[in-house]
């Protein structure tokens, strides 16, 4: 079942997700990217209901370009964090999106953030976040071994640990996991780690 | 057909309305005009005029969004007209601040305003406004600003851009030229604001809506003099002090009255203050001060 998850290191910050499109108990899918690039220094990993997470992830992402086209100036990460739970907010007692967010950022004045926002618009800014069955474990992992000062190589040795974790532990355990960075040089895949071929 | 008999037979026409509405099968009104009359319901139904136009402006200045024959929106013209006549606001960007003056137009001795400033406004923490014009289409923009100050805080926590808080202002304005049936806002203001992408920033805004980013700007009574002096004595790489010197001075010379006195006056700064943007407006008693200091004015003689 899903798992996403995501930490800040030092300069960066990354996020890992589960790429298993799962009904019931039959997966239809191993290759869904469920983290989307929503601008040239974003990462938006979220978890939920496939349809809700599709709806929103892209309403986000063209809100988002919008404002960039309107505006001429990007959106900071915490205002895009802030305008997702604004918006699930009011989405919350109309008709709630069931979806659960980790975002990456990275801007020029902050450096990387990440940010956790769940489906009942709560919104914390984060050293490392994770959502779904996986959680358990690699909260549980990142507790242990999280630093804050952590390159890339550690941090990604960090989530191989989380998913080695999760796949020895978790009886409903995803095959394929996708990684994306986002540093100043901008959001980007960095790699997959497969037990599946597509 | 001149212009008089026109509007006589407007007023005609709303007062045999009703009966119109009765006969609305023969479409000719008894005064031989043919009557344009939509379908039901009656409420709704409109009476025009098979005319020959004539080509007087007249014609169109009574409507706010109908362009005249030469291309001219006149109501919009004298909107700014009126704010011509309207007590002026000069705006200076410096390196380390933005300064606005304004002229108070004194109407009686007995009047007592409520407010400690009525010309500069704060609209956030990190903007602030000069107006010239009418202080009750002002009042309402003024509203309209803070409200979509804070709708963006609401939205991103994040300050508004400054410029988007103008444009969208300046959305407001243009709407009531182009949708109207009222009137424009007979409003023009001088926005001085800071924020992180472009630091400090001076717009001018008029009437139709219009608006630019200006290193020195006037509005008001005078502003064409005002601008020409800005224009000249204009530094680049001011510092703030000199700018509220260049301002004063500015005010001064084309202002309508020959004296200047502190209480005829209104200076506000917007500056960094420890890295906070402050919002500070002149005590009286520190203008009269400055006024005197800057050789705009002699020291009253104690008698």
């Amino acid at each position: 079942m899903e798992c996403v998850f995501g930490m800040v290191g030092k300069g960066f910050a990354l996020v890992v997700a589960d790429t298993s499109a799962v009904n019931s108990i039959l997966v239809h899918k191993s290759n869904e990217d469920k983290i989307m690039v929503l601008d040239s220094h974003k990462l938006m990993g979220a978890s939920g209901e496939a349809g809700d997470r599709a709806q929103f992830t892209e309403y986000v992402q063209k809100n988002v370009s919008l404002y960039q086209f309107r505006n001429g100036i990007p959106l900071t990460t915490k205002a895009a964090a802030n305008f997702m739970r604004g918006e699930l907010a009011t989405a919350l007692r109309k008709n709630p999106y069931m979806v659960n967010i980790v975002l990456a950022g990275y801007d020029k004045e902050t450096g990387p953030s990440l940010y956790f926002i769940d489906y009942i618009a709560t919104l914390h800014k984060v050293d490392k976040a994770a959502f779904g069955y996986g959680s358990y474990f690699s909260l549980a992992m990142m507790d242990r071994h999280y630093r804050p000062d952590m390159t890339v190589d550690e941090a990604i040795h960090l989530a191989d640990q989380c998913i080695e974790e999760i796949r020895s532990r978790l009886v409903v355990a995803p095959q394929n996991f996708v990684i994306k960075i986002v540093d100043k040089d901008g959001a980007r895949e960095h790699s997959w780690r497969r037990t599946t071929k597509d | 057909m001149d212009e008089d008999q026109i509007s006589v037979s407007w007023i005609l026409n709303i007062c045999v309305l009703p009966k119109r509405l009765e006969n609305l099968g023969n479409n000719t009104s008894p005064d031989g005009y043919k009557l344009i009359v939509r379908s039901l319901p009656v409420l709704h139904s409109s009476a025009q005029f098979n005319l020959d136009s004539s080509r007087s402006t007249l014609r169109y200045d009574s409507r706010t969004t109908i362009f005249s024959p030469e291309g001219r929106l006149y109501q919009v013209e004298y909107a700014m007209e009126a704010i011509g006549n309207a007590g002026s606001a000069i705006g200076i960007l410096s390196k380390d601040g933005v300064v606005l003056v304004g002229e108070k137009k004194v109407t009686s001795k007995l009047l007592q305003t409520s407010t400690s400033t009525e010309k500069m406004y704060k609209i956030d923490d990190h903007v602030a406004c000069a107006v010239a014009g009418i202080m009750s289409d002002a009042n309402i923009l003024i509203n309209t600003a803070r409200v979509a100050a804070q709708r963006y805080t609401f939205s991103y926590q994040t300050p508004m851009p400054v410029e988007q808080l103008v444009q969208s202002l300046c959305d407001t304005k243009q709407g009531y030229t182009q949708f109207g049936g009222l009137r424009p806002f007979g409003v023009s203001f001088l926005f001085a604001g800071w924020d992180k992408n472009y630091g400090f920033q001076l717009y001018m805004s008029d009437p139709s809506g219009n608006y630019g980013g200006w290193k020195a700007a006037a509005v008001g009574a005078n502003n064409q003099a005002a601008q020409s002096m800005l224009k000249q004595d204009y530094k680049e790489e001011i510092s703030r002090e000199e700018a509220v010197q260049l301002a004063l001075k500015v005010l001064s010379k084309t202002m309508d009255s020959t004296s200047l006195t502190a209480e005829k006056l209104e200076l506000a700064e917007v500056f960094l203050d420890g890295g906070k943007v402050k919002y500070q407006v002149c005590s009286p008693e520190n203008l009269g001060k400055m006024l005197v200091k800057y050789g705009v004015t002699q020291a009253p003689v104690d008698t």
